[in-house]
């Protein structure tokens, strides 16, 4: 089964990082990819921008309402996801443990995909 | 040991990236920056005490801020000999009340707090370059030797400026009800200048002080993100944090291995940094679709021009040159207008561009960049003499070792080309 493992932390404190902080724990969670990709269990990675770069489209007005900054306003925000291969959720909760060792603080939600595209963009 | 060590990371940025929110509360609760800043540092030392035992608290700002506030209160009591407050421990108890101010701080309070936090630092009243020690001090907490480091003094003299700041804040009488929204956009404006100050102090740095002041140019993006954060939709301030970002982008590939100068067009443009570059353009994309526009936004678009281009003849000089004359409108000085005489140059050619500058010669007299600029377009018409007297000139305004070693190479050139070429130009 696709799990999607979404990454929450507080952006302002992620933002805080010294540069030799943020390359350690990637380097860190590089690690963890790498052995997943060896497995065939590593789908699209992304790490997002900063919620200051966001915009928002609000659909239930017509026309649609364009509005600056993330979808809500939260102590968290989303800063980037995985999607993996697990084979039901105590593997996925096993390989969120261990991104999380690679990078503690903030939390991540763990939620099995329904419909997965790979797409077709070149990274 | 390694866990201790990020144990260590992680709580020093947390209370890096709580501060501004913490310190502006404490400002409005004491409504005193000294007796606001000394509360924060205990509320730091408890939190350096107590939480690599008993784990993070849910909302690390409210701890501070509530931790902070108490110390406070506690320390005034004791100085006017009244009655202590309960015990440590029991205020540590800080779970319920945690979550109470926690609701609290999502109010308007907040965003006013940090904006009033800035604006007090950039009060008219101080010179800029106290605005800047006492915004890096004060909001964003860099110790007073950082920031010695960074302006190339000693600690003394820094404590000394940042002293006299604190004075003349405290003599200013800043208000601390809810600014209207008049008074909001005028505080927005005048701290969105000094962020750009800060950054200024750090990209204008040059031979051996690039790497002390590097951090400022960070502190003001950081600055800025924060001010994006609590006005989401104000394009100004995603042009500001757009064109810092566009401008630090390059900052790998601005000097060489000695420190000299590297112009945009002989830069290693696969050294500029893409994610800063990436989120650059996303923001004033964004800015632009609010069609109002203004000074930090049409500066960020040029920076954005230069970025897009892969290769410096990619460069769209015409676009470039528009930009500038609406900055011209929008800004009108001097050295706007000999920003856009180099885009002219490009477009239209060197006399043109000469033509544009020449009548700035008086008030632009004692500026570098202008002897630098008009020798390179006297240059590029064949008049050398003309061009190595301007070159001098420049050389003797330079501010830094790095600029006058980048116009001496223009006339090491300049010289060597004469020599080569003395014989085809006599005919």
């Amino acid at each position: 089964m696709l799990y999607a493992i979404l990454c929450y932390h507080d952006e302002a404190m992620v933002g805080s990082w010294s540069k030799d902080h943020d390359d350690a724990v990637m380097e860190k969670l590089a690690v963890v990819q790498d052995n997943l990709a060896k497995q065939g269990r590593l789908g699209p990675v992304a790490r997002l921008l900063p919620t200051t770069a966001a915009t928002t489209l609000r659909k239930e007005g017509d026309p649609p309402l364009v509005l600056d900054g993330p979808f809500a306003e939260t102590k968290e925000q989303l800063l980037g996801f995985y999607i993996i291969e697990a084979k039901d959720l105590d593997d996925a909760l096993e390989v969120a443990r261990d991104l999380g060792r690679a990078n503690p603080g903030g939390s991540y939600e763990i939620r099995p995909v329904g419909v997965f595209h790979p797409g077709s963009v070149a990274s | 040991m390694s866990n201790i060590a990020s144990d260590l990371a992680w709580i020093d940025a947390a209370l890096i990236s709580a501060r501004p929110q913490a310190v502006g509360a404490l400002l409005r609760y004491f409504r005193d920056l000294d007796l606001a800043e000394e509360a924060f540092q205990n509320a730091c030392l408890r939190a350096l005490k107590t939480w690599p035992q008993n784990g993070p608290p849910r909302d690390a700002t409210a701890w501070l801020i509530m931790v902070g506030r108490n110390s406070g209160i506690d320390d005034a009591r004791r100085r006017n000999k009244l009655a202590e407050l309960p015990p440590e421990d029991v205020i540590s108890d800080t779970d319920d009340a945690e979550g109470e101010i926690a609701e609290r701080l999502d109010g308007s309070h907040y965003r006013d707090d940090i904006l009033r936090l800035l604006f007090i630092c950039c009060h008219p009243q101080l010179p800029a370059t106290q605005q800047i020690a006492l915004a890096l001090r004060i909001v964003s907490g860099l110790t007073v030797k950082q920031i010695a480091r960074a302006f190339l003094v000693t600690e003394a003299a820094m404590e000394q400026r940042i002293t006299r700041a604190k004075t003349a804040v405290a003599k200013a009488d800043v208000p601390f009800e809810a600014p209207g929204a008049v008074e909001r956009s005028e505080r927005l404006a005048a701290v969105a200048a000094m962020i750009y100050l800060v950054f200024n102090e750090g990209y204008s740095a040059s031979g051996d002080s690039i790497k002390e002041r590097a951090p400022l140019c960070d502190e003001a993006i950081r600055l800025a993100r924060l001010l994006l954060r609590l006005f989401p939709a104000e394009p100004e301030i995603m042009g500001l944090l757009s064109l810092l970002l566009l401008q630090h982008a390059r900052a790998g590939a601005r000097y060489d291995a000695d420190g000299g100068i590297v112009l945009l067009d002989d830069q290693d443009r696969g050294r500029w940094n893409k994610p800063m570059i990436a989120e650059g353009m996303a923001l004033i994309d964004k800015a632009m679709r609010h069609r109002r526009s203004g000074p930090y936004q049409v500066q960020a678009a040029i920076a954005a021009l230069h970025s897009g281009a892969t290769h410096p003849s990619e460069t769209d000089w015409t676009q470039i040159e528009l930009l500038y004359r609406t900055l011209e409108m929008q800004q009108p000085s001097p050295v706007v207008t000999l920003n856009r005489a180099v885009a002219v140059s490009k477009v239209q050619g060197p006399q043109a561009a000469l033509d544009l500058i020449e009548p700035l010669a008086k008030r632009l007299a004692g500026y570098f960049n202008f002897h630098g600029v008009r020798g390179a377009l006297l240059l590029q018409l064949g008049r050398a003499t003309e061009a190595r007297c301007a070159f001098d000139q420049a050389i003797a305004l330079a501010g830094t070792t790095a600029e006058a070693a980048h116009i001496r190479m223009h006339i090491d050139r300049l010289m060597a080309d004469c020599t080569a070429s003395g014989t085809a130009h006599a005919k």
